[in-house]
């Protein structure tokens, strides 16, 4: 048919346009030139004292630029979607460090030290990186741990209580009445009970962790559309089916949201419990700056506790989108 | 081939309890579909005929009177008796053939038998479908997975609660010839609740009117037609007429 004919040749042109002329990044123009900027005042105007390596600092920046400017030079041949989108937050980011830059190492107009200037948190990167890796491996053992030991017994619990009436007659009041509790009021008994302090930490996470997953867990269960139960029964399903092939399944948007809800309690009190009883990990890394008074280290450690946080989130965001792939209108992380 | 069974409604009442008082929902049926029967139920909405199948199905049991099938009492859920809802309740966490397979796993016969999962797709014409998930299909092709699902597992007794009715009119016309022929080739015994007077015409041997809740059989007409029926043959017409009446509609148009 004609307009088939002449829609197949239009798509066809398109298409060869496409593929041969993709537009300029733009945004990565301005972000180079930004960036580019920022490393020119870092390294051109002096400091007001001696903050770091500023030279570094510079050099860094004009790696950023540098690299910007080849990607739109080249982004006619080359296109990298997933950066490109990144644009306008990479232009954001350039002005946000190019002020940091100066409202504190050039103009000093933020109280020192409580304010640290850029360069001086590099320092501590350069200098102080085996600590902070220590720290970080320190805090994710100890997470990890008490996490999964939380989240499994948590599960376990949740799918015993919405299942068996027994279970729920027992457990329901015993929920009710030491979940609410917060988990780092466990702190001091904890710590002089269990034989270590690790153990003590791991189990606080537990517990932090293991409250918000049994509920939901409960209540994904109980709240199960009842026909389910039926189109099972009617195809012959045993308990042991209608269990683990129906219930847990459809309880599993539910179990998600209580996981996520266990993660936040579980950073909380990772951190309260290093700070107090642990000696080791990022919390214990941020008393420390504290006591030492070095405001920069508390910083730089402060940026990679969230960098680690946010990368569990985006694990567990991850794992969810795998396993509820058929859930529609799912949030993106 | 299946062995199709014989089942009997003795007596049959039921009732529910709704805010502290009881809700009769079913009068005393009693009603008998031999081996390999097609027996269609009508009534007016909300009258008992979904309860009625639950029962059968032994997904409730009666508060009086007995269900028996190859005259034996109905305790519980057999995959023997299988009942097609009136909802599809798919399970959205499975896709469409995992949906079809469930009644092949909980018997453990997936491994022999999965292979007629495509045959069964094939006929309700979900074939390119299998790995869409129920959110993903449209409310007809929903309740063809959900007929499939039951279809899959060769069930004896085939129980059926408006099976073709978020259809459209050519899909389920198609779908009634498609039923006839699996009913004619297998013989299970069906039991099929519908709304249209029609189709009921068309599918059944026996069609049988509900009163108002609480349900008591008020007619019961053998459809002394031979297969393949014409919808605009005389008798048929004739046939409509009078379960009409039944009904209670005015039929003077
Ligand atoms: N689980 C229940 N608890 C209480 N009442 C119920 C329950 N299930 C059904 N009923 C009541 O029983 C009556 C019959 O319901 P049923 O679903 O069998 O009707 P139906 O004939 O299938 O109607 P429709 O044609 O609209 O599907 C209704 O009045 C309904 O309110
Ligand atoms: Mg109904």
């Amino acid at each position: 048919m004609p307009t088939g004919a002449i829609q197949a040749t239009g798509e066809d042109v398109a298409d060869s346009v496409r593929a041969t002329r993709r537009p300029i990044w733009w945004c990565g123009g301005v972000a180079a030139v930004a960036w580019l900027a920022a490393a020119a005042v870092t390294n051109g105007w002096p400091d007001d004292g001696d903050l770091g390596p500023t030279g570094r600092l510079a050099g860094c920046m004009a790696v950023i630029g540098l690299l910007l400017l080849a990607m739109t030079l080249t982004s006619r041949y080359f296109a990298l979607p997933r950066l490109f989108r990144t644009g306008p937050w990479l232009v954001a980011l350039a002005l946000l460090f190019g002020t940091w830059e100066l409202v504190s190492a050039k103009l000093n107009l933020l109280p020192r030290p409580f304010f640290a200037a850029p360069q001086s948190l590099l320092e501590v990167y350069i200098d102080d990186w085996p600590r902070l890796i220590e720290s970080v491996a320190h805090s994710l053992m100890l997470l990890v741990t008490g996490y999964a030991v939380g989240a499994v017994l948590g599960f376990i619990s949740g799918v015993a209580i919405g299942w068996s009436r027994a279970v729920g007659y027992w457990m329901h009041p015993l929920l009710r009445f030491v979940g609410p509790l917060p988990a780092t009021a466990w702190l001091p008994l904890a710590f002089f009970v269990l034989p270590s302090s690790w153990t003590a930490g791991v189990f606080l996470i537990a517990l932090a962790t293991g409250f918000p997953v049994t509920v939901l867990t409960w209540s994904g269960v109980a709240s199960v559309n009842a026909a389910y139960y039926d189109v099972a029964r009617t195809l012959g399903a045993s308990q042991r089916f209608l269990i683990l092939r129906v219930a847990i399944p459809a309880a599993m948007p539910s179990v998600f949201v209580g996981l996520f809800m266990g993660l936040g309690g579980s950073f909380a009190v990772l951190v309260v419990a290093e700070m107090v009883g642990v000696k080791a990990g990022l919390g214990w890394y941020l008393s420390w700056a504290q006591g030492w008074a070095a405001y920069s280290n508390m910083y730089a450690a402060l940026i990679v506790m969230a960098l680690m946080c946010s990368g569990l989130i985006s694990v567990l965001f991850h794992l969810r989108d795998r396993l509820l792939n058929w859930q529609k209108g799912l949030l993106r992380w | 081939m299946v062995a199709a069974a014989g089942v009997r409604l003795a007596k049959l009442s039921h009732q529910f309890r709704l805010r502290g008082a009881a809700l009769p929902v079913l009068d005393t049926i009693d009603l008998a579909a031999a081996p390999g029967e097609f027996v269609a139920l009508l009534g007016p909405s909300g009258c008992g005929k979904s309860t009625l199948l639950r029962l059968i199905a032994g997904l409730e049991r009666p508060h009086a009177g007995r269900v028996l099938m190859s005259e034996r009492s109905v305790e519980k859920p057999d995959p023997s008796r299988i009942l097609v809802f009136q909802d599809p309740t798919l399970y959205p966490w499975r896709t469409v053939r995992q949906n079809v397979a469930l009644g092949l796993e909980t018997r453990g016969l997936i491994r022999t038998q999965g292979g007629r999962i495509d045959a069964i797709l094939r006929l309700v014409g979900l074939d390119g479908f299998d790995n869409a998930f129920p959110h993903q299909l449209s409310g007809g092709m929903a309740q063809r997975a959900a007929l499939a699902r039951a279809l899959v597992n060769e069930p004896s007794v085939l129980l059926m609660d408006e099976p073709l009715a978020n259809l459209d009119s050519m899909t389920r016309l198609s779908m009634q010839a498609e039923l006839m022929a699996l009913w004619q080739r297998e013989r299970f015994t069906a039991f099929l609740v519908t709304h249209d007077v029609e189709e009921a015409l068309y599918l059944a041997e026996r069609v049988v009117v509900l009163s108002r809740r609480p349900a008591r059989i008020v007619a019961e007409l053998a459809v002394d037609l031979p297969y393949p029926r014409h919808r605009g043959s005389e008798r048929f017409v004739e046939l409509r007429h009078c379960i009409l009446e039944q009904l209670g509609l005015q039929v003077d148009w």
